[in-house]
């Protein structure tokens, strides 16, 4: 069955087309990898599959429904999560109100979103942290409380943005694993700039090129392909 | 957190408890103006659901006491209700009023939304006065002594006037409080914080920020009408450009998003200008030199200093 899908998904910003004519559909259950060079229009389409962003033409779809014209946070209500490129966590709370504020949209009561909390922040191994100020931790951890605020909202949809940006070997390692384990859960959209994280973890893969789709495949296909190395993958 | 909840019930009912005390040993001047400081800290209590607690900065809150304060005087005065319905009618006109403003004032945001509330109150302001015929304008009205006399309780004897604005301050704190624990309240407080990134949690922002501005002014409306009650008397000054200002100026002084903030802030103000104005009078002056300082070295307000340095877990 197909989770999301767009047509004719466009964003124009003043004469520069962002995204352009997009058709997209990702089926549930998988893991998306969507790659491109910088400015390619990643960031500006998944804007505008959670309603962070107004297309300027295009339709989309979640679980068979059009959402075109729900606002944002009606679009999270029915299944979609997303974490910010540009880290965006409540620096002056803790860590444990941060993952606790993504909680309580889907958890009732004190008790079970405490243990949302802890079960969210010990998958990104921040278990140890929950009680200290979000904003004094390093950029890489805050990278991680992203991802567990993204987890505790149990989506049907992860929306992930260069999530191991800033990210030490280790924890892209453990990042790695996280999201094999999650792929069981959720429908992942991950946008990547990481190749060993898309080749290890992504079930298909969609290369954006100046706001179109320049390719779609097997990583193993996307990493062979001509034309994605030569936009891409400066390789050619 | 968890931790701070009962020393924060301590602190805070501790406070109550102070306030209580002072009503048996204070001397008659000071005992009026903690009654009056009292009233007025709970304006502030309102002022900072909105200000302190949702990081929206409003300039027309004046609105919301005025519509509190004529909603009673006017009941009263015009349709002869008694003090209970008249205070009703002073809440139900806060809650419309705020509501309305709400509504419309929240299509904007930062400084656009401060000159929208700005505008609003403005046009409170002179519609009071436009309508002199039933406001009585600028000279306002008095509410006579026998109009103030509440389930048996005479509010204008000095004694129940003080326990009755101790009533109203201990329900906005303890409401504060209970407020700010709720998940209700932490939404608040992370629109403050990261707007964008609560709507990306599913919040609906405008909403909440709604309900903010609906509370916020019902409890401004809440102080207003019990101001005129207890102290007998309905002007346009309370309507007026300066009282949105004053709980601005009190939250800042005394911290904002901190539920003691307000009566601090309220307490030291009040008596800074009592005290300047016996010595000088250029007494502005100096209250304005104070807040200069007090912004310039705890820009968190007095509250907010204690919490940084002494009390992590201060609400
Ligand atoms: N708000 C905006 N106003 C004007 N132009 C914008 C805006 N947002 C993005 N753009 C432009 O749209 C294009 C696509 O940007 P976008 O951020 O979607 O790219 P991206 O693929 O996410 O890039 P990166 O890999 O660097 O994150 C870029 O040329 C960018 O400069
Ligand atoms: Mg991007």
């Amino acid at each position: 069955m197909t989770l999301l899908s767009t047509r004719g998904l466009t964003k124009r910003f003043d004469g520069l087309h962002a995204v352009e004519d997009v058709d997209f559909d990702l089926p549930e259950g998988q893991v998306r990898a969507l790659i491109g060079p910088n400015g390619a229009g990643k960031t500006t389409f998944v804007g505008m599959l959670c309603g962070r962003i107004t297309p300027s033409a295009g339709t989309v779809a979640f679980a068979g429904r059009d959402i075109s014209h729900l606002p944002a946070h009606r679009r999270i209500g029915l299944g979609m999560a997303y974490t910010f490129q540009i880290t965006s966590v409540f620096a002056r709370l803790s860590v444990a109100e941060n993952v606790a504020l993504a909680a309580r949209r889907k958890v009732r009561g004190a008790l079970g979103v405490r243990r949302m909390v802890a079960r969210s922040l010990a998958r990104v191994g921040l278990e140890g942290q929950s009680g200290q100020i979000a904003g004094t931790l390093s950029y890489g951890h805050q990278r991680l409380l992203e991802i567990a605020m993204g987890l505790a909202q149990r989506p049907r949809l992860l929306i992930l943005d260069e999530p191991t940006q800033g990210l030490s070997e280790a924890e892209i390692t453990g990042f790695k694993a996280l999201l094999r384990d999650l792929s069981a859960s959720a429908t992942i959209l991950l946008i990547e700039h990481n190749m060993s994280v898309v080749m290890e973890t992504a079930d298909r893969v969609t290369v954006l090129d100046f706001g179109r789709i320049l390719a779609e495949g097997s990583p193993a296909e996307i990493h062979a392909d001509r034309a994605v190395q030569a936009a891409y993958l400066g390789t050619a | 957190m968890s931790g701070g909840g009962a020393r924060s019930l301590a602190l805070h009912g501790g406070v109550l408890a102070l306030l209580l005390a002072l009503h048996f040993v204070l001397p008659a001047y000071h005992h009026g103006n903690l009654a009056r400081i009292m009233v007025l800290a709970s304006y502030a209590i309102g002022y900072n659901i909105l200000f302190g607690y949702t990081g929206l900065l409003s300039l027309g809150h004046a609105l919301f006491f005025a519509a509190g304060m004529y909603g009673m005087g006017l009941a009263m005065r015009h349709a002869g209700l008694g003090p209970g319905p008249a205070l009703a009618a002073g809440l139900a006109a806060g809650l419309a009023v705020s509501a309305a403003m709400g509504l419309l004032a929240l299509r904007t945001a930062g400084v656009a939304f401060m000159i929208v509330t700005l505008m609003f109150a403005q046009a409170g302001y002179l519609a009071l006065l436009y309508f002199g015929a039933w406001t009585r304008g600028d000279e306002g009205f008095v509410i006579q002594q026998a109009e103030r006399i509440l389930w048996g309780i005479d509010l204008s004897d000095p004694g129940n006037r003080y326990l009755a604005a101790l009533a109203l301050f201990a329900l906005c704190l303890l409401a504060t409080l209970w407020l700010v624990e709720r998940p209700f309240g932490k939404v608040l407080v992370a629109i403050r914080e990261n707007e964008e990134r609560a709507r990306m949690l599913g919040y609906n922002v405008f909403a909440y920020k709604l309900g903010a501005v609906i509370l916020s002014g019902t409890v401004s409306a809440a102080a207003g009408a019990a101001y005129g009650l207890l102290f007998g008397y309905v002007g346009a000054t309370f309507a007026s450009v300066q009282y949105s200002i004053f709980p601005l100026l009190w939250v800042l002084l005394g911290g904002a998003g901190t539920v003691l903030g307000p009566l601090i802030g309220t307490l030291f103000m009040f008596y800074l200008i009592d005290l300047s104005s016996g010595v000088t009078s250029a007494y502005m002056l100096v209250a304005g030199v104070v807040l200069v300082l007090v912004t310039l070295f705890a820009p968190q307000g007095l509250a907010g200093l204690l919490r940084a340095r002494l009390w992590r877990w201060l609400p």
